[in-house]
């Protein structure tokens, strides 16, 4: 379980997240939407620590960070294993093949036998579609190609959270396609995520809770079907943008 | 002529595989040591006492690039031994040629070099950084196992031409009495009286040396680029 309570960032004067209080359920999928420059991004980057907020609690499973205090690597490295990151642009290492890529966080962070990593990588990279790409460099990749393996690499780590930041923005609607139905087969195995994302009918699908921000602020907390119903105006506005009803 | 010639070139050989080549060698790899640490310092955004050893970074990069070359080789050589601090150093710093040559030339390559490598350490992409973190890496394995491989295929180019020139520079040696191949072709030219043909023999030897480490450039730029797509060269 996530829980944040009271988060606040700001760069500068710029209040990007303004007193977050709510939770992240695990072995559900929490998505987050809201309107480009909304603080969405940073929240979820706060959560893996790659943001650090100036104020508010996280609370991951044991494990307590008080944002307001240093944040010490312990701590730190600690959340990183609790959570794994997927990004808008893949970020693949692209000095190692797609199954070095696999194994380099098992093998170097976690301490793993090469062998067993490598087995467990080849099985993942099966789930993903991919058992074929194994020695390929990820310059040899379609961006949906590179973000399964990049969502094979974040499984590798046995995350309890994967997060996901725009996963799709990047592609075209073919190749999101591909990367949806592997994030939606992840779901049904009750991997607790969380997603930041465009993708309207994506959300729809998968979400088991919505977190709607605008200018920092949560405008919606609860779930999906609640807020596809939502009567809020500023949410139905929202919802109409995202398809294409002119 | 050709009898000179073929007298010459052992000669000049010898001196260029005994000092020339291994001054080189010797002092581009402790350069390099000293670029990383410099580079690293400075890209570094720790508070503190690293403020003071970024801005000593700053200063020694700034001082060796905006001297002559020749002159860092005097100071060293003939200037040290009158440096005398009581108790320290009661009799001056006095070095041997070729290790006042071996400092100098590590400490203005690993100036230039410095640069070099923080130039290529920041064009990874910061996406890269976040990747390594995430997946629970600290910052030393980062640098170690995803930026430095990455940096270093941008840096070889620019590394190589240090390289090149370095051996080309070895040749100031000459000036604090080493005999490396520069001093061999004058010392044989004041013998023979054939001044045009020892320079222009020796001229070549440093060709055939450094055409040799563009060849050695060559292999591992083909080597290292064996992930990139684009093979080199611009997309036309």
């Amino acid at each position: 379980m996530i829980e944040l309570t009271h988060l606040t960032k700001r760069f500068g004067d710029n209040v990007v997240l303004n007193d977050i209080c709510t939770t992240f359920p695990e072995q559900e999928t929490t998505v987050i939407l809201g309107p480009s420059g909304s603080g969405k991004s940073t929240l979820l980057r706060s959560l893996n620590l790659l943001e650090h907020p100036e104020e508010g609690q996280y609370q991951i499973d044991d494990l307590q960070v008080n944002f307001a205090e240093p944040i010490s690597s312990q701590t730190t490295f600690a959340v990183r294993q609790k959570t794994e990151m997927v990004f808008q642009g893949f970020n693949l290492f692209p000095h190692m093949t797609v199954l070095k890529n696999l194994i380099e966080g098992p093998v170097h962070v976690l301490k793993k036998p090469k062998a067993d990593a490598m087995a467990e990588a080849s099985t993942l990279l099966k789930h993903v579609g991919l058992a074929d790409k194994a020695d390929a460099y990820p310059s040899q990749l379609s961006g949906g190609q590179a973000q399964r393996v990049a969502i094979a690499r974040s499984l590798a780590m046995h995350p309890h959270y994967i997060l996901l930041d725009e996963p799709t923005s990047a592609l075209d609607p073919e190749l999101e396609l591909e990367v949806l139905k592997v994030l939606l087969t992840i779901h049904e195995q009750q991997q607790s995520m969380v997603i930041v994302t465009h993708n309207m009918s994506f959300a729809k699908r998968v979400a088991n809770k919505i977190l709607f921000i605008e200018n920092g602020d949560v405008q919606y907390d609860g779930s999906a079907a609640g807020f596809f119903a939502s009567e809020n105006p500023r949410i139905k506005r929202f919802i109409d943008s995202m398809s294409f009803t002119i | 002529m050709w009898k000179i010639i073929t007298d010459a070139i052992p000669q000049l050989l010898v001196a260029g595989l005994k000092f020339t080549l291994p001054m080189a060698i010797i002092s581009f790899v402790i350069g390099m040591v000293i670029a990383l640490a410099v580079a690293l310092t400075r890209i570094s955004t720790k508070r503190g006492a690293f403020n003071l050893l970024r801005w000593l970074a700053s200063a020694y990069v700034w001082l060796f690039r905006s001297t002559p070359l020749l002159v860092q080789l005097f100071i060293v050589y003939f200037g040290l031994p009158h440096l005398i601090i009581p108790g320290v150093f009661p009799e001056g710093i006095k070095l041997d040629p070729f290790m006042a040559g071996i400092i100098t030339f590590s400490l203005n390559t690993g100036a230039y070099c410095a640069e070099t490598v923080r130039a290529s350490l920041l064009s990874v992409p910061q996406g890269q950084w976040e990747a390594a973190y995430a997946i629970g890496m600290r910052r030393g394995m980062v640098l170690r196992r995803i930026i430095i491989p990455q940096a270093l295929r941008t840096a070889l180019p620019p590394l190589s031409n240090s390289f090149i020139g370095l051996v080309k520079d070895t040749s100031l040696a000459v000036s604090i009495t080493i005999v490396e191949m520069f001093e061999v072709s004058q010392q044989i030219a004041a013998t023979n009286y054939q001044p045009l043909l020892m320079y222009t023999l020796v001229a070549l030897l440093y060709a055939v040396f450094c055409t040799v480490l563009s060849w050695l450039q060559s292999w591992l730029e083909r080597k290292f680029s064996a992930y990139t797509s684009v093979e080199g060269g611009m997309i036309s």
